[in-house]
């Protein structure tokens, strides 16, 4: 039954890439949007660029990972597409974490074109490659979760991306991708702390800039329970539809 | 339980409605068996339970209450292993569009496990078997309908299964496409697949099945052979007589009675001195049996359907 899950995850993952994800407005959504983000940033507030990578990274991984994978499912199941997984000899967890994987591949490929354009425009500094592989992956799959979560919670397409961006843009602004959390107000720092997205961009900051493994590796622990819980929610809201 | 292909039994499925609304029992308590490599007709007006009956046959729902088996594995307990061995076409055409009809095939396989040395000949076998090997490379979404229904019937035998559901496979199919799936799925009954049809087209379950449960109101109210089901129904003989009356134009009649013999007696004296053209037997199809159990006649099942692509004329 194992060998049944983690074969058909698998494909499943590589079938949505194939189907949905390497497109090419897909691929320069993923690239573009954030670079032009921190480009309009850079611009209005020219300072230290090495500051802004890390928030660069963020940003392609949360909107590689999760634009897509907020519409697929709910595309899928509006389609019936869906129906032929949960026909499959697979189980439902296993069948979501195929879709996840796909979204976390896509956002681990964009952003690692980005990290390449990063390190070659802004230069390295003393850059922890394990940490920050670490990282990238465990933030991939929280914000595919998260992606997942939102598509499994709507009805329809213009649904899922409204709620995901209900979610991503404050998140931007928030998380220190533009603006330090410390340098915030007491009460946005406390709202900062219950986003993923902060402590990506802390973890990434950290491994980039040689920060504690102590404290990167509390980052990956709080990333990593979101991913849990975001994907608990999915399964559960799935099964509750499909009852 | 036996070792048919599906044993049921008092299944029940229940479905929450709005508030205040009571409960919406879709499936009423049905037990039946299926045999194995039998072509097995649920027949019955929308909204009786067929859809209803295969979801929870196939996984995509749990029943309410009741037990079942598919293929000897408890529905319960060992769904996954069902899942192997079933197929599934559903109503609607639902492979992938921005895959090719190639790609779409491949990627059943792989999810049912299919080795990958045997995967491209497989789905090549399949492709040139619906007569689609020069649509390989298409688009699923460029294909016509009928295309579509027939991979989507070649996607559900990809990895060979031993039990085939079929609902309502020919809905919205031009007559040819139509003809051209019963041809197919009599071909595989020849096989030994067995087969779970359900259908609106009373002609197509007439010419396809080996036995039929017609449900109605989530009720199985009659479950047989055509043969036994046309025996229950008719309860009576019926003759057709034809004959020239007195201003030479053709006339028909039907005389109804116990048995044949007396059938025809009364025919013969009602058209006495008249010049015979033909007399006949006449046998209740399938229609009959249903609209007597139902009320609802062939007309009705087909304009739920929205007319009958395939259904009218269910030659081949």
């Amino acid at each position: 039954m194992l060998a049944d899950d983690l074969r058909c995850m698998g494909y499943i993952a590589l079938k949505d890439l194939k189907a949905y994800y390497l497109k090419p407005p897909n691929i320069s959504w993923g690239i573009l949007l954030p670079f032009a983000f921190v480009l309009a940033f850079a611009i209005r507030n020219p300072g230290d660029w090495h500051e802004l990578l890390p928030g660069l990274l963020a940003l392609s991984l949360l909107f590689g990972t999760s634009s897509m994978e907020a519409t697929v499912i709910v595309f899928e199941r509006m389609t019936g597409a869906l129906e032929r997984l949960l026909l499959a000899p697979v189980r439902l967890p296993a069948l979501l974490f195929g879709k996840l994987l796909g979204g976390a591949m896509f956002g681990l490929t964009v952003t690692t074109a980005v990290l390449v354009v990063g390190l070659a425009v802004f230069g390295g500094g003393d850059v922890q490659w394990l940490w920050l592989v670490l990282t990238l992956l465990v933030s991939a799959l929280a914000f595919a979760a998260l992606g997942s979560f939102v598509s499994v919670a709507v009805k329809q397409i213009f649904e899922a991306q409204t709620l995901a961006n209900f979610i991503r843009f404050p998140m931007m602004f928030l998380s220190g991708v533009f603006v330090s959390v410390a340098a915030m107000p007491p009460a946005l720092q406390a709202l900062a702390r219950l986003l993923p997205l902060t402590y990506t961009v802390e973890a990434l900051h950290g491994s980039l800039y040689g920060g504690t493994i102590e404290r990167i590796a509390l980052d990956l622990v709080v990333l990593a329970a979101y991913a849990a819980v975001l994907f608990a929610l999915a399964v559960h809201t799935l099964a509750r539809r499909l009852a | 339980m036996s070792d048919g292909a599906i044993v049921a039994e008092q299944l029940v499925k229940i479905y929450p409605t709005g508030k205040g609304q009571p409960p919406l029992r879709a499936v009423d308590g049905i037990s039946f068996e299926v045999q194995r490599g039998e072509v097995f007709g649920f027949l019955g007006p929308n909204g009786a339970g067929k859809t209803s009956t295969i979801r929870m046959l196939t996984g995509l729902s749990r029943p309410t209450s009741g037990r079942a088996t598919v293929l000897g594995y408890d529905l319960a307990r060992e769904i996954t292993a069902i899942k192997k061995h079933v197929g599934v076409v559903p109503e609607s055409s639902n492979l992938y569009n921005e895959l090719t009809a190639l790609e779409n095939l491949v990627f059943a396989m792989q999810l049912y496990g299919v080795p990958r040395v045997e995967r491209k000949a497989r789905a090549m076998e399949l492709l040139t078997r619906f007569r689609l090997e020069d649509k390989r490379d298409v688009l699923f979404a460029s294909l016509s309908r009928g295309m579509k229904r027939a991979l989507t019937v070649a996607a559900a035998l990809a990895h060979r299964p031993a039990l085939l559901f079929l609902d309502e496979p020919t809905t919205g199919l031009d007559v040819m496409s139509a003809r051209s799936l019963r041809r197919m799925i009599a071909q595989l009954r020849d096989e030994g697949v067995t087969i779970f049809l359900t259908t609106h087209y009373l002609e197509e379950a007439e010419r396809l099945c080996d036995r039929v449960a017609i449900i109605l109101r989530g009720r199985i109210v009659a479950l047989d052979t055509l043969d036994g089901l046309k025996r229950c129904a008719s309860g009576c003989a019926v003759v057709e007589v034809t004959f020239l009356d007195a201003d030479r134009c053709t006339q028909t009649r039907r005389f109804e009675a116990e048995d044949v013999a007396i059938a025809v007696r009364q025919a013969l004296e009602q058209v006495d001195g008249a010049q015979l053209v033909a007399i006949n037997t006449l046998r209740p199809t399938l229609e009959d049996v249903f609209v007597r159990l139902t009320g609802l006649g062939a007309e009705v099942m087909l304009a739920e359907k929205g007319g009958g692509g395939g259904g009218g004329n269910a030659g081949g």
